[in-house]
């Protein structure tokens, strides 16, 4: 035999990929048209009034916290969906019997989600250009956290999808949790801004590490470190790598 | 050459408390069509299940052609298939491509030729750009079947193949296992219905309440167990079997309105000719008859009387 499972990851990635293709205009419509309002409200009405923050035009400025929110938010849906709906109308079977480890499977069901959640996240970069002058900086580095931002994310939403017991629990997480993080962890404001306490109390919002280090790649400033925001992003991808092992290894919630 | 298939000791508690399995012993030849039969809850599914990787044992030991089914799950893995007891498919997907998709899972290169053969086989070849939540019940089994059949598996798990199935289907059903039978794959199938065990099976396996109850030749189950009944509906009601039937294994019932001749299908003739003969010598009439035979549940009470 053979060391890896190629063409059984290869089979996974290019079937979600295909899902992904079928509504390929959804795909691409919902984000532009997101990116559109967002930049009419927040950067016409708001940015009217603060030309600047952080030395940047703010429509600018809020580029990538926009796109990390829908990254986050799209990485985690699309991850958890991916797995959840196997196990819900019992196709999961096919998965759990074929000669494919744990690690193979992650691979490509969370190399498909990352990877349409880069596209998602390059189309509204693109849908941005037209809006404002933009920058960047290190693209490097931007497209290096991009990737690691929809890894680890993808990552998360595919534990929530194997934790979830209906679709009630697939969407708590996603709408209790990681939108207002998003929304408060600086996507559309410097954390600068802020009074303390509240200041203090969003350096524990993890989303703020994320958010400053895209931001930085982008304007060369961000709230915290570069090297925080690093290894923020390693230790979550850690703790996410972690829980899969334990989860495949228990079975816990794939198989009785 | 190890047996294809090798149980021991296997258990399975569910985490409900639940004991499904209570130390289970089984070993399958190659190339044989092994029937488990059992009733409802016996622990057949969790069985199959067990060995396909779907779920965890307890406790106990899987051999697949030699190989650990944990240790070296890839190997007995990419030869087994498996037809589930419940249809579960992809319902975005066409026919094809869920049978392509099977196969790359199982980790074979495309080989569109050998699916457009199982295709044709199936009677599916019409359908393959079909989504698969249009097709029927009966067409959605097949799909499960060739997606089963994609990776070319050496062992094969039925799990109650013709539950709710048609008798045509039924029929292609049987045809094509003994088809892959002879083409040398292996297969495992379940069923509830002891005259499916006895028309397709070279060897049975009875389980019940999480353990299995004997392994045997089918032919020879059969004639262990295979007795029937010719009920006879008599003119008139006797008290007592006459003194000329004694010897004859016949008993009375329904207050003497009903003789019951025991015999043996698989003897060398029945003794129904004969017996039919012997009454009309002795002008006994006969309004009706109607045979019977042994019902999975009779050989349970059989077995469990002789355990
Ligand atoms: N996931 C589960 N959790 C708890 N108990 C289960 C689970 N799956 C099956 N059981 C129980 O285990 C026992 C054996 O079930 P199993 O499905 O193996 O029986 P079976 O022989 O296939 O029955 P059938 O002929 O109805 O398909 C049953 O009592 C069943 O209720
Ligand atoms: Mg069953």
């Amino acid at each position: 035999m053979r060391g890896i499972n190629l063409h059984g990851i290869w089979a996974i990635y290019r079937t979600e990929m295909q899902r992904a293709l079928r509504t390929v205009w959804q795909s691409i419509a919902t984000p532009v048209i997101t990116t559109a309002l967002y930049f009419v409200v927040f950067g016409a009405a708001i940015g009217s009034h603060m030309q600047q923050m952080g030395g940047v035009d703010y429509g600018a400025f809020i580029v990538p916290g926009l796109m990390m929110l829908t990254i986050l938010t799209q990485s985690i849906s699309n991850a958890s969906i991916a797995i959840y709906f196997p196990k819900f109308t019992g196709t999961l079977f096919e998965i759990l019997s074929a000669p494919l480890s744990a690690f193979e499977a992650v691979v490509a069901y969370v190399g498909a989600a990352a990877t349409k959640s880069i596209g998602i996240g390059l189309i509204i970069l693109v849908t941005a250009t037209f809006f404002v002058d933009l920058e960047i900086r290190h693209p490097f580095w931007m497209l290096g956290f991009l990737a690691i931002t929809s890894v680890a994310f993808s990552l998360f939403g595919f534990i929530i999808g194997i934790w979830a017991k209906s679709f009630e629990q697939l969407a708590i997480i996603p709408s209790l949790v990681v939108t207002p993080l998003t929304f408060l962890g600086g996507a559309f404001y410097s954390i600068d801004m802020l009074a303390q306490p509240w200041r203090t109390i969003s350096l524990f919002n993890p989303v703020v590490y994320l958010v400053s280090g895209f931001r930085w790649s982008f304007h060369g400033v961000g709230d915290v470190s570069v090297a925080a925001s690093l290894a923020f992003m390693t230790g979550f991808m850690a703790i996410c790598l972690a829980i899969l092992w334990w989860m495949f290894r228990t079975g816990y919630r794939l198989k009785p | 050459m190890p047996p294809i298939l090798s149980i021991s000791g296997v258990e399975k508690h569910y985490d409900s408390g639940l004991t499904a399995l209570g130390g289970v012993d089984l070993a399958v030849r190659r190339g044989e069509i092994f029937a488990l039969l059992g009733p409802n809850g016996a622990g057949k599914t969790t069985l199959i299940s067990i060995v396909c990787g779907t779920v965890t044992m307890s406790a106990g030991t899987v051999l697949v052609a030699g190989r650990n089914i944990v240790t070296d799950f890839r190997a007995t893995r990419s030869t087994i298939g498996l037809v589930p007891q419940e249809i579960a498919l992809d319902i975005f997907s066409t026919v094809w491509n869920t049978v392509q998709f099977s196969r790359g899972l199982f980790g074979r290169a495309p080989d569109p030729a050998y699916i457009e053969q199982l295709l044709r086989d199936l009677s599916l070849w019409d359908k393959r750009h079909s989504k698969t939540i249009e097709l029927s019940g009966g067409m959605k089994r097949r799909v499960m079947i060739a997606k089963a059949l994609s990776h070319e598996p050496e062992l094969l798990f039925l799990d109650e193949p013709t539950a709710g199935v048609d008798v045509n289907l039924r029929r292609d059903m049987w045809a094509l296992v003994r088809r892959l039978r002879d083409r040398g794959v292996t297969i495992v199938l379940t069923t509830h219905y002891i005259e499916e065990a006895e028309e397709m099976a070279d060897r049975v396996g009875v389980i019940d309440k999480g353990r299995i109850l004997l392994v045997e030749d089918t032919a020879a189950l059969m004639e262990k167990m295979g007795k029937r009944r010719l009920m006879l509906e008599l003119q008139q009601p006797m008290a007592a079997i006459p003194a000329e039937l004694q010897g004859w294994p016949l008993e009375l019932q329904s207050d003497g309105q009903r003789m019951v001749f025991t015999f043996d299908a698989h003897g060398e003739g029945t003794g129904i000719a004969a017996l039919l003969k012997r009454l009309g010598e002795l002008g006994i009439d006969i309004k009706d008859l109607e045979t019977t035979r042994s019902s999975l549940e009779d050989i349970f009470v059989s077995l469990v009387e002789r355990g």
